[in-house]
């Protein structure tokens, strides 16, 4: 393996585990948030750094497929996340 | 062993899309340590800023480094991503703010700033007003449940 | 011309989302693309929302660099103050500003900048009374707040919009 090969792995290792660790406490607020809106806001969070993780795959494999995946979560994540603080503030979704 | 990365890149690409991985994720772990660092809910909802603004930027700009260098051609389409997060971010985070202002204030929380005052003379008008009656039913509410 | 391409820049914006996401420069895609975009752009005329007057492209390119240098800055102190240790003596609040910019576009605008930049966050703005309620993560001095939201954002963004 060359020494540009060795970098690009290790690192995307690296950034995978930084990304991973990053999910697990966003799960950890999730799960223990006090109150719902640190529960909303974590699981934001945990989509965005899923996200992330899915592009460092995408990295890893060289196919562009998971770009699609991510722009997908993006998408969902954004929705989701609106449709929960509007729930928050009036109890329903659709007014 | 780890699976090895599947492309061979020259060093000068290498190095960059290296660093710039590591940075984007180091950022957005940080963000999410605050999420469990900070002590209140307005604290927190500054911490994931860093993994949605640089973070998500230092891994796009690095994944369309790759990506270029490996096909050859411009791999542009990292900044719909981009775009699409920059657009989207601010309205979820101010959304939550929001929220969390509104269910505070209902529930006569002092921590958070009384909502403006109503102007003189002018009359109230839409969504402001209704919520501001809600609320102030709300309130009544409590007091009557106390 | 506006009757033929109401919305040139957006048009143009939906153009080069549909050449990325296709990933071509094909003549096909490129045509495909460019009617859908005018298609598109033309049925935005139906839903009539409010006009956009966008001026100086200079103002808005400087304000676009100003706001990726405060990202990078203010991403640099967050992650200082997450990660030093205890607690400090740092305090946080809200500080409620008042506005002069009543443009909604310009307004969004503020409102995307603040938020996207670590250590602000719009939480609230009240139309009658034209003020705008700020949470800060570092509050030092309130006044020297308003007069970064005022003399660095608002008063480019109104150049633009208003």
């Amino acid at each position: 393996m060359t020494a540009a090969a060795l970098l690009l792995t290790w690192s995307v290792l690296l950034a995978q585990l930084f990304l991973g660790l990053a999910m697990a406490f966003a799960a950890f607020r999730v799960l223990w948030g006090p109150r719902a809106q640190d529960r909303v806001l974590a699981l934001d969070t945990l989509y965005v750094n899923g996200m992330m993780l899915l592009l460092t795959f995408g990295i890893r494999t060289g196919t562009t497929l998971y770009f699609e995946a991510a722009l997908v979560i993006a998408l969902l994540g954004f929705v989701s996340t609106s449709a929960l603080a509007k729930f928050l503030m009036r109890g329903e979704v659709i007014e | 062993m780890t699976q090895a990365v599947a492309a061979d890149l020259p060093i000068w690409a290498a190095l960059p899309v290296a660093l710039l991985l590591l940075l984007g994720a180091g950022l957005a772990l940080t963000g999410t340590l605050g999420l469990l660092r900070l002590g209140s809910f307005y604290e927190r909802v500054h911490a994931p800023t860093l993994g949605t603004t640089l973070g998500i930027g230092c891994v796009l700009i690095a994944s369309m480094l790759y990506f270029s260098v490996l096909q050859t051609r411009p791999v542009l389409h990292e900044v719909l991503i981009a775009v699409f997060m920059t657009v989207t971010t601010p309205v979820t985070l101010m959304l939550l703010a929001r929220a969390a202002l509104y269910r505070d204030r209902r529930e006569g929380n002092d921590q958070v700033p009384p909502p403006p005052p109503p102007p003189r003379g002018g009359q109230e008008e839409g969504p402001d007003g209704t919520t501001e009656e809600m609320a102030a039913m709300d309130r009544a509410e409590l007091a009557e449940r106390r | 011309m506006r009757r033929v391409l109401p919305h040139p820049l957006l048009t143009a914006c939906l153009l080069v989302m549909w050449l990325l996401l296709n990933q071509s420069l094909t003549a096909g895609s490129v045509i495909l693309g460019g009617v859908l975009a005018l298609g598109a752009s033309r049925a935005l005329v139906r839903l009539e929302p409010p006009r956009a007057r966008f001026r100086r492209p200079g103002v808005a390119l400087q304000l676009a660099f100003i706001v990726l240098r405060d990202i990078i800055r203010s991403n640099i102190a967050v992650a200082r103050i997450i990660l030093r240790p205890g607690r400090g003596d740092r305090r946080s609040g809200f500080v409620r500003i008042p506005l002069d910019m009543r443009d909604p576009y310009g307004l969004a605008v503020l409102a995307c900048i603040i938020t996207a930049t670590p250590g602000t966050i719009w939480v609230e703005y009240d139309s009658a009374s034209r003020s705008l309620l700020l949470h800060i993560l570092d509050l030092i001095d309130e006044d020297a707040w308003a007069r970064i939201i005022k003399g660095r954002y608002e008063s480019r963004l109104m150049e633009i919009f208003e």
